[in-house]
Order: C-alpha cells, then structure tokens, then sequence
C-alpha cells in the first residue's frame, strides 16, 4: 500500500511540475494542483497507514490511525481550495477583459 | 498588563479591526478609523511585549489549555515581539499613507480590511509555536497581498503579480510538504518539542531530507537568489504606499521564519545547509546590488535593494555566532523601517513630479529641500553612513564576518556596501540634485503622507542614537534563539520532559 501511495506521489508531482512549467497560465493552475494533491497524500502517508483501524480510541488496546495527519490534510485542502478558487478568479478575469 | 493578553491583543486587534472594516465599506472614514485604531492597538500591545520579553523572558498561550506538544501554542520571546512592533510600526504608516493617497479604485477593492489581514498574518506568523501554524500564517498572508496585487493593472503588472503568485504557491507546497515529512519522522511540529527531538537525532539524513525543503520555501519568500525575480517583476508596478508595506513585511517574515526555524529549531552547534546559505546569502547581496545599479527608475532601484539587503541579513545567520545573530536581529528592525520609509519617499517625489523615473525628475533639491532631506536620512541609513542605524547594522555583520575569519564574506560586505552607497547617489544627483525637469509641483504633497515618513524618519534616527541599547535588544533575543531554554521552559513547561531519541528505521 505504502509502495503504490509512494509510486502515485511522485507520479503526480511529476505531472504537476511538467504542467508548471507548461506555456499558459491555465497549465499553471493544473500544475500546482496536481502538486497541491500530491503533498497532500505525503502528508498523509506520513501519518503512516493502517488499514481498518479508526482515528478514534473505541476500545482499548484496538489498533488506531494517527488523527493529527488527516487534520493537517483537511486544513491544506481547505486552503488548497481557496487558493485555486482565487487563482482561476484572477485568471478568467484577466483574460475577459 | 498580563503578557498572555498582550499576546491575544497584538494578534486579535487586527483580525477584529477587519470583520470591522469589512462591515463599514460603504462608510470609508470609519472604516479607516477602525482600520487605523486596530494596527495602532496591536502597535502598542506590540511594544508592550517587548518591554515584557526585554530581559529574556517567554511568554506562551496555551489555546483551550491544552498542554504543548499536543495543543496549539501562541509564543513571544524578544525576536517575535521586537518583529512585531517594527512590523506594526511600518503598517500603521504605509496604512495611513494609504488611506490619504490611494486612487479611489484601491480604497474601492477592500484595500483596507486587505491590509490588516494581512497584518494579522504577519503578527500570527511571529507569535505562532509551531511549524503547521506557521504555514498556515503564511497562506493567510499570501492569500491578502495575492488579493492586493490583483488590482495591478497593465500587461508588465500583471504578469509580474502572476510571478509572485506562482513562486510564493511553489514554495508553500515545498513547506507543506516538509511539514508533513518532519511529523511523519517525529511525531511533532511544536517548536520548542522538536528541537529537543532534533537535538538527539544521531542521523543527519533524516534531519536533512526535509530541510531541505523547508530551506527552499523560505529562500523563495524572503526572495535569495536565485529565487528572488518574482521580486523585481511585482513590487516596482505597485502603488508605492502599498509597495512600502510589502517591502516592510513580506520578506521579512520569510527571514523571521529562516531565522525562527534555522537558527533555533534545528540548531545546536550548527545548522543543516549553513554552507548553502552561506553561498546563495553573498551571492543574493552581491546580485541584488548590481540589479539595483543598472535599474533607471527609484521604484526599480528600491526593489533590487531589497534582494540585496536580504543577503546581509541571510549572511548574519548563516555565519551563526552569537555577534552574528544579533547584527542579523538589529540588521532586520533597522531594514523594515528604512526600507518602507524610502518607498514612501518615493510616493512623495512621484507625486511632486510625476514620476519617479531617473529622467523624468530633477530639481528636486532646490524645489522641495524637505523632501531631499526626508529622503536622505533611509537612504544614508540604508548605504550604512553613521550615525544612522544602517551603519551600527553593518558594523556588528562586519565584525561578526572578520571575527569567523570568512575573508571573501567581509570582502563582499565592504563592497556591496560602496554599491549601495553609488545607487543611492545615482537617485539623489538624479532626482534631487540636476536641474530641474518640471516647473512646479504636480500635486501638493499629503500632509498625512508627509507625516507618516516623518515618523519613520525619526525611528530611524533613534535607531542610530540609541543603537546601544537596541543592541542589547537584539543580543538578548539572538541568545534566546541560540541558548532556547526559557522558550522551552515558557512552551512545555518547566522541567520539561526528555524528549524521545528518534532515529532512522529500517
């Protein structure tokens, strides 16, 4: 599991790098979304996986996920969010007018 | 008053002062009342923080009461405090000026509640404890100049906001990114916790992976080459009262955060990448400096002095003794001050000729002597003429670089030094000193205007004259960041416990 999140990582900040450094303004955007996703499931792998085990204590002794990561991701893509709202904003609007 | 609460004040006033400014747009004169009243609120607080913090002492606010490595923390040791006055300082004038001067446009598109968020970050990011927070303070502040600057106008404008947007985007996903590594591999991102946790690592790769990253999203916002040209491409098309703020603040807070997480989170003897800094800090001077020598406009001369003045303070941390470390501190309040002053010096001469174009100005020595003379005390201070600030500053870098023996270091301190001086010269024969251009004044200067660079002309006087006791200051916070046992003490509490030893698993 560890192995194929590594491998989609680095696929996806491959692909958000070319795009990055791409022509347009709108390659840009991609890009860095695709990179916005693409820390994102560091950060969460880096809270470390196990599967079919809650963020929650429900019963003692029960295997549990660490919740601090999933909160840290939460934050990035609310942020994350704002900011490509706000980018694609300034973009359409400089290109309409 | 209680520290603790000065703390709450200095972050809270500006947040308030927002919503307040937000709720008043159709009504611009109370809305700047409120947006003055909240800055110079967190001003005062600001500087009662630094009384509190003088002799070494940590204040920390433990959100919900919830105990350290586990809750959220807001500290304030002297560097913040002292960061936070100076910021607030700069704020409150560049605001004022602001809000006498701006085209209605500006005042039109949120300008002011803009401003203080944009405040509030910068106060969130020098009182934050912990390196998530830290970069949620940053977006914050990101996200209100991106807003600002989207006002820019013209094709050269905007595609030097996108610039800055792009770069600064680029750089918060690479701390994001070190934030989630440094967690997976501690288990923390509390300040003061992972410095004890990194002071017994016994790997240096482990260490090292990820800061690496957090060493290049820092040299991205505080603008080292050769990262700095999302710089030079924005900050010249800006109005330069909202110009002077972004100089003050933006890359400053990147330096505090260099400064906040190299030289105390993850030091103990040295520092990972201190060689790199090294490096890129001398080259940033040098570059910046000769950038600023072949630019013909003061708003462009301005910008690459800012890259260059980087540099110094890069270099004082990167050389990383005691003396160093406090000319870094004393170099960082001085700069912010001079640095908006001499921007909003520039809206003055723009104002009264039009133009701050080299070719375009002249005369201005014999048509408004004030203004050369509010002109000459950023721009002698800045070149380092004594007995202004900027001379004490690179005095101690100086002495600090001669007493570590780094002879091309000194070498470059010196030279960079004289260039500063010749831009400097370069605008005042220009713009004050030929003939001049115009027959009278454009404009009649903003009494406001006047008197807000006034104020910081006079900072920046006293800076010079009392540069004794603000060094002390200064030597006081740089032992904070290198001896951080009060800090630890304030954050976890006294008798903290012994931090697990982490090293690398197979």
């Amino acid at each position: 599991m560890s192995v194929l999140l590594a491998m989609t990582i680095g696929l996806l900040v491959a692909a958000g790098l070319y795009r990055l450094l791409g022509p347009g303004r709108l390659d840009a955007i991609v890009g860095l979304i695709l990179l916005g996703q693409a820390v994102n499931l560091g950060i969460f792998a880096a809270g470390r996986l196990r599967h079919n085990a809650p963020a929650i204590v429900t019963e003692p002794m029960k295997p549990v996920t660490d919740p601090l990561p999933q909160a840290l991701v939460l934050t990035a893509i609310v942020i994350g969010f704002g900011i490509i709202a706000f980018l694609l904003t300034l973009q359409t609007r400089s290109s309409g007018k | 008053m209680n520290p603790d609460l000065l703390i709450l004040l200095a972050l809270l006033s500006p947040f308030v002062g927002a919503l307040g400014c937000f709720a008043t747009l159709t009504r611009p004169r109370i809305a700047a009342g409120i947006a003055l009243a909240s800055v110079a609120l967190s001003l005062a607080a600001g500087i009662g923080l630094v009384a509190a913090c003088a002799g070494g002492s940590v204040h920390a606010v433990h959100a919900g009461g919830w105990s350290a490595p586990f809750g959220i923390v807001l500290v304030a040791d002297l560097f913040s405090a002292l960061m936070l006055a100076v910021c607030q300082l700069v704020t409150l004038a560049a605001l004022a000026t602001g809000i006498a001067v701006l085209p209605e446009r500006w005042r039109r598109r949120h300008f002011l509640p803009l401003v203080l968020t944009l405040s509030t970050a910068t106060c969130g990011a020098f009182l934050t404890g912990d390196l998530f927070n830290l970069y949620v303070w940053f977006e914050v502040l990101l996200l209100s100049s991106f807003a600002l600057m989207a006002i820019l106008r013209g094709d050269a404008g905007r595609s030097g906001a996108w610039r800055y947007v792009l770069l600064n985007l680029v750089s918060s996903m690479l701390f994001l990114g070190a934030a989630g590594l440094i967690y997976g591999k501690t288990g923390s991102l509390n300040f003061a916790d992972l410095h004890l946790r990194f002071a017994n690592a016994s790997d240096p790769v482990l260490v090292e992976s990820s800061t690496v990253l957090l060493f290049g999203s820092f040299a991205i916002k505080s603008a080292l080459l050769p990262f700095a040209f999302w710089l030079p491409a924005s900050y010249p098309h800006l109005p330069p009262a909202v110009a002077a703020l972004f100089a003050g603040l933006l890359t400053k807070v990147g330096l505090y955060a260099m400064f906040r997480v190299f030289g105390m989170v993850f030091a103990s003897e040295s520092f990972p990448h201190r060689d790199l800094l090294l490096i890129l800090a001398v080259a940033t001077m040098v570059g910046g400096v000769l950038g600023a020598v072949s630019q013909g406009g003061m708003r462009g001369i301005l910008s690459f002095h800012i890259i260059s003045q980087v540099g110094y303070m890069a270099v004082a941390l990167a050389l990383f003794t005691p003396l160093a470390i406090a000319a870094g501190i004393f170099y960082l309040v001085h700069h912010i001050v001079v640095k908006a002053n001499l921007y909003l010096v520039t809206g003055l001469v723009e104002r009264h000729s039009g133009s701050s174009e080299l070719e375009n100005t002249g005369g201005l020595m014999r048509s408004a002597p004030w203004m050369a003379a509010l002109f000459a005390v950023p721009a002698l201070s800045l070149a380092g003429i004594p007995p202004l600030s900027g001379f004490f500053a690179k005095f101690m870098l100086l002495r600090a670089s001669i007493e570590t023996g780094g002879f091309w270091v000194t070498v470059a301190i010196v030279g960079v030094g004289l260039l500063t001086v010749f831009s400097m010269l370069k605008i005042w024969s220009a713009a004050f000193w030929s003939a001049p251009k115009t027959a009278e004044a454009k404009q009649k200067p903003s009494p406001t205007a006047v008197a807000a660079s006034v104020v910081l002309a006079v900072v920046t006087l006293g800076l010079g004259l009392g540069a004794g006791s603000l060094f002390g200051l200064a030597e006081t916070a740089a032992s904070g960041l290198l001896e951080p046992q009060a800090y630890l003490d304030a954050v976890l509490g006294s008798g903290n416990p012994p931090a697990p030893t982490i090293t690398a698993k197979p």
